[in-house]
Parts: structure tokens; sequence; C-alpha cells
């Protein structure tokens, strides 16, 4: 059977460079890089070349950049750090529908804890509006969380602009980078950007390693005590394989991203435009051309369910991922898609594709024909497609 | 997460598409939770003759639907009335937690065909 997968947007295969990097952290430079002797120290040499590779893919400077177990809580530290170093200042928070849950939870624990919470909407193609942010900001405004690009449908939001408004009002900005980071251009001094957070997984890195930006000069409270490792934002010992992973997937990518940003973008172009074309009742989640994540292509299959799309796809060894109820565990679909405005039915028809290195046009080609074929089976089984057989035949 | 049964009734479904002149149809679920059944009776004397289903949802979903069809066929309607959703569940070698409650009505769609056909049992007299 054939295995094509078209899930990168949830995880990554780790690049067989970083795999082998990682090894020799493993079982040869093994020390802990907090000891005096000579083991400790070649371990502590290897994470500080790490932290230099992920500064530089993001423009700041290695002293910024801490290191944790992920894009989860680097989410957690950047927002439950800066409400409880600013909480003197104002309760008062704002972010978007369209986080991802790390932050909405996180907001949410807050609200329940004596602040205040704010969320802007989105547009229809998922994207926030400078103009709401800065209507929302009140005197006692101490965070602003909004994602670089929608891990849902690939929207890009306008980071640089909320920056300039967020560093001109003094109001700390949080920014979650996990699905651009190595897709699209960040410099974090650019785009005003106080804390950023970014994970290696998404990007041909191991699971469970991640990192916050923290400009320097930003205050933040840690979540995690006990030593003094990351200058005391975060203690523990170091995961010294998963940073320096992180670090090697990061100056990989650094170096192949505009011909990945290329290549993907041709290849998620042929695959939407030839599921338009292919399918009838098909709409796209979320803007198009350059607004949009080079990988990603989301769009809504009326008349059928997301989940039984990826059972059917899955049978073909394609790999894919849904924002419909079934497959969320919960008995709403997507936040994102709701908050675009799509209607139920409409969000629980929905699939996502989102590419990665190792696709081929002759896998996209692949999918082109077999797509089509489930959709006409499950739409045979659907009692919401009668309504259009029998229009049909009425005609 | 499922099992082979399941799988197997997901991508081989029974008795799927409509009855011309059904004696009940019945219909649970709505578009906005995610799940919707329809199931189609014929019915003579007191047996279910034929039946058929249209379902929009899950693979739970479809899956429930097809067995339930297939438990029901050639049954007499008083048996039909005792199937239960969790008896579906356990035909199908079990669900997935989550699944049991959300997509598990095809039981109630055959129910509420019974019942359609009761209806118009009695407006005929």
């Amino acid at each position: 059977m054939r295995h094509i997968y078209l899930d990168h947007s949830a995880t990554t295969p780790v690049d067989q460079e970083v795999a082998a990097i990682m090894m020799t952290y493993y079982t040869e430079k093994y020390g802990n890089p907090s000891s005096v002797h000579g083991f400790g120290r070649e371990a502590k040499q290897g994470l500080e070349e790490a932290r230099r590779q992920v500064a530089a893919l993001i423009g700041a400077t290695p002293q910024e950049v801490i290191f944790t177990s992920g894009g989860t809580e680097s989410d957690n530290l950047a927002i439950l750090g800066t409400a409880q170093a600013m909480r003197k200042k104002g309760k008062h928070l704002i972010t978007s529908a369209i986080e991802h849950h790390a932050v909405l939870e996180t907001c949410e624990y807050l609200e329940k804890n004596g602040f205040e919470l704010t969320v802007i909407p989105v547009d229809s193609e998922g994207i926030v509006s400078v103009e709401d942010v800065r209507k929302a900001i009140r005197p006692d405004t101490i965070l602003i969380s909004v994602m670089h690009a929608n891990n849902e449908v690939g929207a890009i939001q306008p980071i640089a602009e909320i920056g300039q408004l967020a560093r001109e009002l003094g109001i700390t900005f949080h920014v979650d980078a996990v699905q651009s980071l190595g897709k699209i251009p960040i410099n974090v001094k650019e785009m005003n950007i106080d804390l950023l957070t970014v994970s290696a997984h998404k990007i041909y890195g191991p699971k469970g390693v991640g990192a916050l930006y923290i400009r320097k000069g930003v205050r933040i409270v840690p979540l995690v005590h006990g030593g003094s490792q990351e200058r005391k934002r975060r203690s523990g010992t170091e995961n010294t394989p998963g940073i320096i992973g992180f670090g090697k997937a990061c100056e990989l990518i650094g170096k192949r991203m505009i011909e990945d940003e290329e290549l993907q973008t041709k290849l998620r172009d042929k695959l939407m435009n030839g599921i338009l074309e292919r399918i009838e009742y098909v709409k796209v989640n979320g803007p198009l051309g350059e607004k949009r994540l080079p990988n990603n292509v989301n769009v809504s299959i009326r008349f059928v369910e997301g989940e039984s799309l990826l059972l059917s796809l899955d049978m073909l060894g394609i790999a894919a991922s849904s924002g419909s109820a079934c497959t969320s565990g919960s008995l709403d679909p997507s936040h994102v898609l709701l908050a675009m405005g799509l209607v139920h039915e409409i969000a629980h028809g929905s699939l996502r594709f989102s590419l990665g290195r190792q696709n081929t046009a002759e896998e996209i080609n692949y999918v082109l024909e077999q797509l089509p074929k489930i959709v006409d089976r499950l739409r045979m089984m659907s009692p919401l497609y009668d309504q259009v057989i029998n229009v049909k035949l009425a005609q | 997460m499922y099992t082979e049964k399941v799988m197997d009734h997901f991508a081989n479904p029974r008795n799927v598409g409509e009855l011309e002149n059904p004696d009940g149809v019945g219909e649970v679920g709505n578009a906005k939770c995610g799940d919707i059944m329809r199931i189609y009776l014929d019915i003579k004397g007191d047996v279910i003759q034929d039946v058929k289903f249209k379902t929009f949802g899950c693979g739970a979903a479809v899956a429930t639907s097809s067995m339930v069809t297939e438990m029901v066929k050639g049954k007499t309607i008083d048996e039909a009335m005792v199937i239960s959703n969790a008896a579906v569940a356990e035909a199908l070698g079990g669900l997935p937690e989550t699944k049991m409650h959300c997509s598990n009505l095809a039981a109630d769609a055959l129910h509420a065909a019974i019942e359609n056909y009761h209806d118009k049992q009695t407006k005929k007299e």
C-alpha cells in the first residue's frame, strides 16, 4: 500500500542529519551541561550552538532564546509569565479567536483567575484586523497574543502592524509562530515582537522541544522552578539531544526555506485547484495566494463528513486531517472554522492537507485521482446529497 | 481506534440506499451536530422485509447504521424494537468511548422508522 503523508502541520519526520547529530548527544556527548567537568562542557557547547542556530532563524540574539518542552509550554510560559509579571500594571489580555488551544485555554484559565479577556474575531478568510486590536486596547491591557500563521487554514496574520501598535503603547506582544517558523520569514526585531513561541517537530526536528524568544528587558515569571538553567527562566536539566536537534533543524530549514516555499506553493495550488476542478460543491477555507502558508490546503466538501473522508483516505495510505467534531473529540467542529463564519455542517465536512518537503507531484496526482471517488461513495450514502440528486432529476 | 468489524462495515456498508414506497421512515440527528441517520423500512405482516439506510457522519455512524440494518432484516417489528444502541455497538465488537453516545444513534433511527410506520397505520384506520 502507498504511504502518502499530507499532515505536516500535525508533525514532520525528523531529518536524517538531525537524527544523526542527536544520537551523538545521547551516546557520546551525554554530559549534564551544568557540570564543571569536560563532559558537561562539551554538552554545554553544543547547547549554546543550538541556541545560536534558533536565534539566527528568527533574528534574535542567543541570550533571548529559552528552551522548553515544546510550543504548548512556550505559550503557557509567555502568557502566564507575563500575566504574573505585570499583574500590578493591569489585568486585561487580548487574543484572537483562531489561536491554538495552548493560547486560548491558557488565556481562559487566567480569565477564571482575576484577569479579563478580549477575543478578537476574524474575517471570513481567518484574518485578524489591526483596527479591531487597536479598538480593544485599554489602559490596563498587559498582553496581546496573536499567532503568525494559523495551523488549520494557513491564514497569515498582520503581525508586524500589530507589533508596531503594541510597541507604541508599551504592551507586551506575544506571537505563536509554531506553524510559520521555517516556512515564511520571521524577524522579531523588525516585527516588534516581545515573545515568540516556536517548536521543533514542525520543522523536521524532534518532538518534545521548543523555545520561547523573550526580548531583552521583557519580564516574565517562570513556570518551572528548581534550577538556574536557561537564565533561571526555565529550570530543569536540559533535553540536550532534543535541543541540538532543534538547532540543527533550524539551520537546515533556514537554508532551504526559499526553495521549499517555491516547491510547496506549486504543489499546494495544484492540489487545491485540482480538487476544485474535479469535485462539485467544494469551497476553500482560508485566504489564497500570499496570505496563505505555502503548504496548506483546507477545503470543505459538502454533504460528507470529515472523519469519514479521513478514514477513506487512510484506507488508501493517505494521511490528512479535518476540522470535524468527530476528529476533535468534542461536540463542536473546529473553533477556527466557526470563527471564520462557517456553519456547522460545512465545518464538519472540512479536510486539511498540509504538504512537506518529501511530497511529489506524482503523490498529488494520486490524491486527485482518488479523492473524487471517495467523495462520490460517501455522497451516495448521504441523506444530505439526496436534495441535490432530486433537484438534478427534476431538471 | 476502530475494530476490524467497524472498518468492514464502513468500507462495505450493507443496505445503503432508499426504498421507493417505504412503510416507515425514521431520521435522527442533525447536520449541526455532525450526524444524520435515516432508515427506510418495508414491512409485510409484522415482518421487516427490507431495510435501507442513508447516513451523514463519521466511521462509527456509518458502521452502526449498516450493522443495525443487518440485524433487523427479516425480524418482526417487536424484535426490532428491542434492539438497543448498546447491542449494535456490541455486535460491532465495541466502539471507542467517545463514539458511544454521539454516533451510536442507529437503533434510535430504526425505532423512529417503526414509530412512523405505526403512525401511518393509525392514519389509515
